[in-house]
């Protein structure tokens, strides 16, 4: 009987081995092209927030980690990129974290100009609902663009919410969970860079955490 | 194994034992992901992968495995051939990963994969059990890929959108036949009355053939998908 057990544990053990090692050498096959894919992405999502403006080298390169606790929305560290054009600071994109989406966070790129206007808005990683909340992505509908231009001056505070809340913005049809949280983590993001632009700016890039 | 052998599996898979439409099978990423052609393309694809692996190494590892602990065996199996999978996903597909999105690890939980192994795979051999997974996988991809088209051109109005998820290359709309279609189409319930909708059409489809055959005189020919359907 014991001896069974013994033999059972055993094969089990080796299978285990077995699976581990090939999902080792899986990871160990793709690690440098998913690595490669992350920042062709990441590179790829930053450009679009940035309508059109001039700027020069590679905006990852300008990456700046703000460890918690910090005034932008989301529990973890924020990302920030900052964007210069000869030498002279033009822009920052803020990759923050809406806690409050209807089916989990929602990843958000917030791109502001030095005079605090909203550059675009794109919308990182997000599980809401085909068809209803997943308007709030680029490609699926226009709602994401009624952002660029604005700022904390236009409208005025009190108008940064939807429609439905007494705000200015539009809702989307059959969602209100998901675009209230985006809405208000731009509101947060641009109060956070309203109060802290020049440290921004002035901050050396972070060091790879890899 | 010979061709014929091999074409009785695919054909199993494929039609009579379909694990989606006749052995109701792994409806959770079915009904899901099929919101479009390419994600449900995507996930069959992937879905083939596992299977394909998943009874090769069950079949392979048969001799040595005790009933008693076979099934935490299958989990192990598929549980990291499902990360494998992943990772090449996220290697050579990421747009694809990044749009099927956690119904790529939840493969996991495809009760088709093993039910392969359970009912297959641990009691033939190595090629006929890799033929079972290819052809069991095809079957799966056929009824997603199916299921996504119709979805995604009545839902949205579209045929073969963000085909760039598989290709590379800029996100293209596809065919755009009308802007917007019936949402209900794509939403949970639009997949179940789909779902419902081919399931009806395979019966009318075999009904039609045992007539057929028996107004020739012949023995009815498709005996094997009259069995009732097992939920699981």
């Amino acid at each position: 009987m014991s001896l069974g057990i013994a033999k059972s544990g055993l094969t089990l053990a080796a299978i285990a081995a077995i699976c581990a090692a090939l999902v080792a050498v899986t990871y160990h096959l793709t690690r440098d092209r998913i690595a490669a894919n992350q920042q062709a992405m990441l590179e790829q999502s930053l450009a679009p927030a940035l309508a059109g403006l001039e700027f020069e080298g590679p905006i990852s390169e300008s990456r700046l980690v703000i460890p918690p606790p910090h005034d932008l929305p989301g529990p973890g560290p924020a990302i920030v990129y900052r964007v210069f054009a000869s030498g002279k600071p033009l822009a920052a994109l803020i990759a923050v974290t809406a806690p409050n989406g209807y089916a989990g966070p929602i990843r958000i790129l917030v791109g502001i100009s030095y005079e605090g206007n909203v550059t675009g808005v794109r919308i990182l990683e997000h599980r809401e609902t085909p068809g209803l909340g997943d308007g709030i992505e680029s490609t699926r509908s226009d709602w994401v663009y009624q952002f660029d231009g604005r700022s904390l001056g236009d409208p005025a505070l009190a108008g940064w919410a939807l429609k439905r809340d007494g705000g200015v913005f539009d809702q989307l049809s059959g969602a209100s969970v998901t675009p209230r949280a985006v809405l208000q983590a731009i509101r947060e993001t641009l109060l956070y860079f309203d109060a802290h632009r020049e440290a921004l700016f002035a901050a050396p890039a972070s060091e790879d955490d890899k | 194994m010979n061709a014929t052998a091999f074409g009785e599996r695919l054909k199993a898979g494929l039609w009579q034992d379909n694990p989606g439409l006749v052995q109701m099978l792994g409806l959770c990423p079915l009904l899901a992901v099929t919101t479009t052609f390419v994600n449900g393309f995507g996930l069959g694809i992937a879905t083939l992968l596992v299977l394909g692996g998943s009874n090769v190494l069950v079949s392979a590892t048969r001799r040595w495995i005790r009933t008693e602990i076979r099934i935490p065996i299958y989990v192990l199996i598929i549980a990291s051939l499902v990360t494998c999978i992943e990772l090449i996903f996220k290697a050579w597909f990421p747009t694809l990963d990044h749009s099927l999105g956690i119904f790529i690890p939840l493969i996991v939980t495809n009760c088709a994969i093993v039910a392969r192994a359970e009912i297959f795979a641990s009691k033939n051999p190595v090629g006929q059990s890799l033929a079972d997974g290819i052809g069991m996988g095809a079957g799966f991809t056929l009824l997603l890929a199916t299921l996504g088209f119709v979805r995604e051109l009545i839902g949205s109005g579209s045929i073969l959108s963000r085909m760039d998820l598989l290709f590379g290359g800029d996100p293209m709309r596809g065919l755009v036949l009308v802007d917007g279609g019936w949402l209900l189409a794509i939403l949970p319930p639009g997949a179940f009355f789909a779902l419902a909708i081919l399931v009806a059409a395979k019966s009318v489809l075999d009904n039609r053939q045992r007539q057929k055959a028996r107004d020739a005189g012949r023995a009815p020919g498709a005996a094997t998908s009259a069995q009732g359907p097992t939920i699981s």
